[in-house]
Order: structure tokens, then sequence, then C-alpha cells
């Protein structure tokens, strides 16, 4: 299984959410030609509710932690809960490679 | 000094305060580089720490703020958060509301 694939899992068990993107984009940075190491999550989730930005994103690295342990270098985070996202369903833009 | 104190030494003495990959004129990081322009672009003086100088000061203050990856900000002896969560509340205006106490008159 990719790891693309693993961290769709655990997202999906952690928070079962009404919508989520995980994408690739290690092509972006200064790593190996096919590397599992730099990704985009986007997670819609009830989980989120009432929760500010810095404890969103601690629930979503809580559920790749095995990942992180294991390689995964980077992971740009758009956290929303459904009410939110269902008012504005945008995803952050993830920065260039600065090297 | 044990790395824990020394990180909170320099929380407490930097009123903004980035913790990076690379320096200000030589970020080494794509999500580093952002929030050095963000926090140039809100015109306030802010200090960096290069975490790849120090092995012990990257794994370090990633116990410390519970966060796995860098960069990381903080405002006030507060963590902020890393590019994304920057990124986000430099569109909002949250951003300027928070460094507004930390800027020079």
């Amino acid at each position: 299984m990719s790891r693309r694939d693993r961290i769709e899992r655990a997202l999906t068990i952690a928070f079962e959410p009404s919508h989520l993107e995980v994408v690739n984009e290690s092509h972006m940075h200064a790593v190996p030609k096919n590397a599992e190491t730099h990704f985009k999550v986007v997670v819609v989730a009830e989980a989120f509710v009432g929760k500010g930005a810095v404890a969103r994103h601690q629930l979503v690295y809580g559920a790749l932690r095995e990942e992180l342990a294991a390689g995964l270098h980077a992971v740009a985070i758009t956290s929303r809960d459904p009410a939110e996202w269902s008012a504005r369903p945008e995803a952050n833009v993830s920065p260039p490679c600065a090297s | 000094m044990d790395v824990q104190a020394h990180l909170a030494s320099l929380i407490a003495q930097h009123k903004v305060l980035l913790f990076m990959k690379g320096s200000k004129s030589f970020p080494q990081c794509g999500f580093s580089s952002r929030v050095v322009d963000l926090l140039k672009r809100e015109g306030i003086p802010f200090e960096t720490v290069n975490v790849l100088a120090d092995p012990a000061i990257r794994q370090g203050i990633k116990e410390l703020s519970n966060w796995p990856t860098i960069p990381q900000l903080y405002v006030g002896g507060k963590f902020l958060g890393g590019c994304d969560i920057v990124t986000e509340m430099a569109a909002s205006g949250d951003l300027a509301k928070e460094l507004a106490p930390f800027k020079p008159a």
C-alpha cells in the first residue's frame, strides 16, 4: 500500500471525514523521484467543531504519528468543520520548495 | 542548561520568534520561506532559530510544541502554529492582531 493510501486510511479511521483529499506533493520538493515525503491533506470533519487551528492540526498529526515516524516529512493541512467547508470549500495552497 | 530550558528562555526573550530551516536571508525550505515572507510583510521585527544547525533544538522544539514539523512561530511566548496556520491567519487578519502588541511604535 502506498503512503498516500495509508494516510487516507489513517485519516478515515480517525475522523470519518465528510470530505478528504490526500495528495502526494513530494515532486514539488528536492527529494528523489517517486518519493513519499511531502503530502497535502484536506480533512473536513465534525471532530474539528469548536477547536482552534493548533488543536486541529495536532489531531491530524496524531493520526499520522506512525507515518511521521517512518519518513513522512511534511504535511500541509487544511482542517475545516463541515459548516466552514460548505461556506468556503477551498484548500490551502502549499508553497514551492525553497531550494 | 538543558534543551527545554534553553528553548523556554529563547521564547521568553524574543517576542516574535520563528524556528525555521535556514535563515531569514537563506531559508532552506519552502514552508519556512513563506512564513519569513509573511512576517516581513507584516513589518514586524523577528528573530529566527535555524533548527538545521542543532539536532537537539530541532527535536526539542517538536516536543515542546507537540508539533512534528518545522517551521514553528512563537509570538509573545505562545505557539501560534506552522506554515498553514500562519498563512491562514495572515489572510484573515488574525496574524496582524497577534503581532500588534509587539510592533515598535
